[in-house]
Parts: structure tokens; sequence; C-alpha cells
């Protein structure tokens, strides 16, 4: 089977941004990723179904068709993916109503080992020295204690 | 051909857009969605019974000629799973009823519940019957979209912290399963799982293990196979309680069937058992300490349901009938045993206003039926015998024994040493909040708070703008934002003795929800009466999937390819 490598360059193209933009902290972000990785899908999709060519209809003129298959696929799959959207959207917003901003929290076991951390006089990840050395409140608090 | 096998996904459906229309009417949607689920219960006893007796029951959508439509195929694992689900579904429903989470109060009103449930189990229904690859991916986005609504239900913070996570990770997994599906037509020009069974075969190794880590790898992170499972134990336990039951014991369960799935019928001649067996024993131990390590306990039991995930995975991994009629029997002892007790949590929390173990204490005797409800599923979630968990891990065991590699020992060891730790979780959960006097869980929590308020974080806070931690530089705003995600999760902020001396216990609970929860766990007690015939199932059930002529002649009867 021959594939068309331009189509597979855009997915390429797109699947990468939609990762990147996965990786930021805003869900607003998260959800532009997600819609470009999901449009990145979908151009495979147009891949793998080889070589375009006349529109699937019975009775042409016995040139080649393109296969139907993978674009009902594609059609259903951008459906969901407006749904999905829909839905992220409406989380954004209600975050940012709670919240005034629609950053992904912490989990709750990062924000408990935090915490058991700072509150552990006996924890090495707990910098003891600046309690006992310095009361002065405005040294700079990133210059002790960070391990090389 | 037989017109049952689509009715369990129909009917959900036809029952989500009705209870939708009367959604101003919730005796009507309660009555409409019960009789639903009652009527799916039996139609699967009947297909159950069916493919037992006369083979795979299959069913082309809409006539089209053989390899072109959809095709939904019950075989002897599908109709078991099936069976099991519809029960379960049923008694969430009938415990949520019981709890008043479905419209009847002016200030809650989730009049979406309903519908939402009955697209949730119509989604896992055909899940279970799919006979190709698209209509899979499609049952997940249905019953993913409901979850999605079920989990966020209310929108409260610490669900929309919750539910973002778990969109987005689920989001994502879909992502993959496209992509999978995509690499999958391509390679073969067929997403029927019967003509795959075929076309795989042909493929170079290399290309067919490619498409196989793919499905696998979406499918680990439905089914909370460790590394995948991250997001589990942190999205689950804010959702209603038996949002989390349903969840608990139906969606992870839908990703270890098509694992089983896909590996049987597509990909027998690579079980990848080294690999499966890795992820087992990972996803066994680093799963329980999880556990042991929680202090709340839907969150502890969250992180069982990750560590016995591994069990199944063990079974599979092996790929011998002995296994796969293990694992098979493991996830349907699992399925009943994590939603009854996510049920019973659900009830101490509406007792007790609390699941944390600081707060608790003296349940057992303030409620001894309460007690009995959990103290039963917890030691058979830890396997003492005789009861389904300890039948199921021996026959694990003996599979793996039988195999005999260095790998497969360990896994078994992990098996024993998991077994013992959730006793040792169980116990934990029982003496604190079952066993102790109130008074006893009072002073504890006092002191704790008290050692807090004197102790070094206490000052740190108030004194200092910054906290080193490792590496990094919080401020106080941090550290409190902190406190109030692990806040969010609890109902109340007193504890069970300050609840009983102001007197706002609530002394009864509904009869409903009890009795949804106790017939949960008297039907994970009577897995055990009646093991025997439920073992001889599964071993038919295994022997079909190692042998997958069957499936393949019984979609395609014309032998298309």
């Amino acid at each position: 089977m021959s594939a068309s490598l331009s189509l597979i360059l855009a997915a390429a193209g797109m699947i990468g941004c939609g990762v990147y933009l996965l990786l930021e902290r805003s869900l607003t972000r998260v959800l532009v990723g997600l819609v470009m990785l999901g449009n990145g899908v979908n151009l495979l999709f147009l891949v793998s179904g080889g070589p375009a060519g006349r529109a699937p209809i019975v009775g042409g003129d016995g040139s080649p068709m393109s296969d139907p298959l993978p674009q009902a696929l594609v059609l259903t799959a951008i459906v969901i993916s407006l749904g999905t959207t829909a839905f992220v959207l409406a989380m954004a917003y209600r975050s940012w109503q709670l919240t005034d901003h629609d950053d992904v929290q912490d989990d709750v076991e990062d924000a408990a080992i935090r915490r058991l951390a700072a509150a552990d006089e006996a924890s090495d990840s707990f910098d003891l020295s600046r309690e006992d050395t310095a009361d002065d409140e405005l040294e700079a608090p990133q210059d002790e204690g960070r391990p090389a | 051909m037989n017109a049952l096998v689509p009715l369990p996904v129909i009917l959900p459906l036809l029952g989500a857009g009705l209870t939708l229309m009367a959604s101003r009417e919730p005796r009507l949607q309660r009555a409409v969605s019960t009789t639903v689920l009652a009527v799916v219960v039996v139609i699967a006893a009947i297909l159950l019974h069916q493919t037992d007796a006369h083979g795979p029951q299959v069913i082309w959508i809409g006539a089209w000629k053989e390899p072109l439509g959809i095709s939904l195929v019950a075989d002897r694992l599908a109709a078991l799973m099936l069976l099991v689900s519809a029960v379960v579904t049923l008694a969430v429903l009938v415990y949520s009823i019981g709890q008043g989470m479905t419209g009847d109060e002016r200030e809650t009103p989730v009049t979406i519940y309903h519908p939402t449930f009955l697209v949730l189990s119509a989604g896992v229904s055909n899940a279970f019957l799919a006979g190709d690859l698209f209509n899979l991916f499609v049952s997940f986005e249905i019953l993913l979209f409901a979850s999605y609504v079920l989990l966020t239900l209310g929108g409260t913070g610490a669900r929309i912290r919750a539910g973002t996570i778990y969109v987005v990770v689920n989001v994502l997994s879909s992502t993959l399963f496209l992509v999978s599906i995509a690499a999958v037509y391509a390679a073969t020009g067929s997403l029927n799982l019967a003509q795959l069974a075929g076309r795989l075969d042909d493929l170079p190794p290399s290309v067919s293990l490619v498409l196989q880590l793919l499905l696998l790898v979406t499918f680990s992170i439905k089914a909370a196979v460790f590394p995948l499972s991250f997001w589990l134990p942190d999205s689950y336990p804010t959702a209603p309680a038996p949002v989390t039951a349903v969840f608990a014991g139906l969606l992870t369960k839908v990703g270890v069937y098509t694992i089983i799935r896909t590996q049987t019928l597509l990909f027998p001649s690579s079980p990848l058992t080294d690999v499966l067996l890795w992820a087992a024993l990972l996803t066994l131990v680093i799963g329980i300490l999880g556990a042991v390590a929680q202090s709340e306990m839907k969150r502890m039991l969250s992180f069982t349901l990750v560590s016995h995930i591994g069990y199944m995975v063990f079974g599979v991994a092996l790929a011998t009938t002995a296994g796969y009629s293990g694992a098979i029997f493991y996830v349907v002892h699992h399925i009943t045993i994590q939603t009854a007790l996510f049920l019973v949590l659900g009830l101490v929390e509406r007792r007790a206003g609390s699941t944390s173990l600081i707060k608790l204490g003296g349940l057992a005797r303030i409620a001894p039926l309460l007690g009995l409800l959990f103290f039963v599923p917890a030691m058979n979630l830890a396997g003492i015998p005789p009861m389904s968990g300890f039948l199921g891990k021996v026959a694990l065991t003996d599979a793996g024994l039988r195999i005999g590699t260095p790998l497969a020992y360990a896994v078994v060891a992990a098996g024993m040493l998991t077994s013992l730790l959730t006793l040792y979780a169980v116990a934990k959960a029982w003496n604190l909040a079952f066993w102790r006097t109130p008074e006893q869980a009072h002073e504890t929590a006092q002191h704790l708070s008290d050692a807090g308020r004197r102790g070094r974080f206490g000052q740190v806070v108030q004194h200092r703008d910054h906290v080193h931690v490792g590496a990094h530089t919080y401020g106080a705003r941090d550290l409190d934002e902190a406190r109030s995600i692990l806040d969010e999760d609890d109902v109340s902020h007193q504890d069970l003795h300050q609840l009983m001396e102001e007197g706002s216990v609530p002394s009864r609970l509904p009869r409903t929800m009890v009795g949804a929860t106790a017939a949960l766990v008297v039907l994970s007690l009577g897995l055990t009466a009646v093991a025997g015939p439920v073992f001889g199932y599964t071993g038919r059930a295994a022997h079909d999937l190692l042998d997958r002529g069957l499936y393949v002649s019984s979609v395609l009867s014309g032998g298309s390819r």
C-alpha cells in the first residue's frame, strides 16, 4: 500500500503540537491540545484508507474508488470529539467559576506528600537550618538547602 | 442469529431517552430505569444459558451481508460478564434510589442521574458484545461520556478537580485507541474481530507486535494496570458513593475483558507472557502498598482495586486454560465484592459523616449490621477461606505454579504478599473505624490536631512566607491549597464522637440502601456456594477463548476472511 507522505507529515505535526499543549497546566490549552491530537489522528485514518480515488458510489466508470470506511470512521470520531470538547469547555468554565483559574490542580497524593514533608521535622526534604539560623525574613528563600 | 443479543444495549438506551423526557417525574424515572435494568438481567441470564447450551450467539445488525455490517457476539465470556454487570448495575441503581440522589430533593436536582446511569449500562453491555474494534471504541465512548457526567455530578470543587484528570486521561487513551484502530485497518483492511483473527496471523510478526502493544497499552489505561493506573485512586473517591461503586465494579473490568478478548482472539501466538507478568507483579505490589498507606477508606479501596487488577492480568499473562479460567472467575468475584465494599462505605459515610479512619470509631457497636456488611466482603477481598476471593486466588496460584518459570513463581509470591497486605489494610480499617470506641477515636484526633497546631507546621505557616520542600520553595498559599485539597474530600470536619454528642448522627439507614448492599454481599457469598459450577463454566469459557475457531466460525458462517 502506498501512503501519502504529506498526510503523514501533517498528522505528525498536529500530534506533536497536541502533545506539547497537553503538557500545559491550563485546562483550555489542554483542550486545544486534545483537539489537535484528535484531528491529527483523523488524518492518520485517511492515510490508512490508501490512495485517493473517485467517490465511492456503485456503478461508476470502473476507475478505482477511494475507501469509504475510514471516512465513515473519521466522521464518527469527529462527532465524538465535538462532545468531548463541549464537556471539557464546560468543566474549564466551572473550574474558573470556582477558583478563578482553570489550572489542573495537584493530585491529592502530591499535596499530602508536600504537606507531610513540610510538617515532618525529621524529614530531609524539610530544610531545618533555615529555621535555626536565620530570623531574617527578607533572605532569599531559594538560596539555602537546595540539594545539588 | 438471535434477536436477544442487541437488547442489553438497546433497552437501556431507550430507557435513557424515556427517563430524560420524564425528568420532572422522579417516580416514573425510577420505575422505568429499575424495570429496564431488571429486564436486562433476565435477558443476560437467558443469553448465558443459550450460549452455554448452543454456542456463541451472533447478530449482524441491520442484516447487512456478512463481513460488511456490525456484528454483536455473545460467547460464554461475554454472556457471563453481561450477567454479572447487569446484576451489579441493578443493585447499585436500587441503592442510589434509596440514597435519594435522583431528583427528589429540591436542593440537588439531579434529574440527569437516571438517563446517564442507563447510558453507562448500555455502553458497558455494548463493550462486552462488540464484534468489531470500532464498535468497541464507540461503546467505550458511550460509557466514558456517561462516566464523565456521573463523576462531576453537582460540579463541586473536589469533583471538578478529580474529573479534570479523569477526562483528560480517558480522552488521551481513546485517542490512542483510534491510532491503534487506524493502524490495524491500514495493516489488514478490516476491523471485524473474527476477520482480524485470520488476517493478523498473516502479518509479519514485528507489525502484529506493534499493533498488539498499541491495543494493550490502550486497554491497560482503562483497566488501570501499573504504571498506567495513576489516574484511578485520585478520581474515584470524590464521586457519590453509588457512582464510585459502579465505576470500581465495572469500568476497569471492561478494560480487563477487552485485554482478554484481544489477547486470545487476535494475538494468540504471542502472549507476551513476561511483559504481562511483570505488569501483574508491579500492579499487585505497588497498588497494595498504596492502600496500606491510606487513612481514608475510599482511597484505600481504590488502591486495593488497582492492586487486585494485578491478579486478573496474572491469569491473562499465563495464557493457559487454567490461567484464563482463574482470571475470569476473579473478575466475577471482584466485580461483586468491590462494588459491595464501596456501597458499604457510602452507608458508613451517611451514618457517621465521614470515611476517614482518623475520625471514625465504634461503628460496630452503633451499627452492628453495617459492621457485618463491611466485615464479610472485606475478609472476602483479602481471601480468607472458604470465600470466593480465596478460591479465585487458589485457582490463579495453581495456574501459575503449573507454568513453573521463576517469574511465575515470583508473581505467585507477590500474590500471596498482596493477599496478606490486603488483610492488613482491611483489618486496620476494621479496627479503627468499627472496633475502637468513638471516645478513643476522638482522643486520637484531638491529639493529632493539637500536635499539628503546636508543631513545626503551624509555626512555619504563621511566621514565614516560604517553606522549603525538596528543591522547591512553597509559599504559605501553596500549603493552604494542599490542605484544602485534602479537606475537600471529607464531608464533615467533626469526628464521630463530636457528631454523637451533638446528636446529629442519623439513627437509621434507608432500607433500600442496606438491602441493595446486603444483596450484593449475599451474592458474593453465593458465589462461594456455587463455585464448582461457576469454575466449570469459566473453564469452558477459557477453552473457547483459546480455541478461537468456534468464535470465528459462528461469526463468519460464510467463511469469508
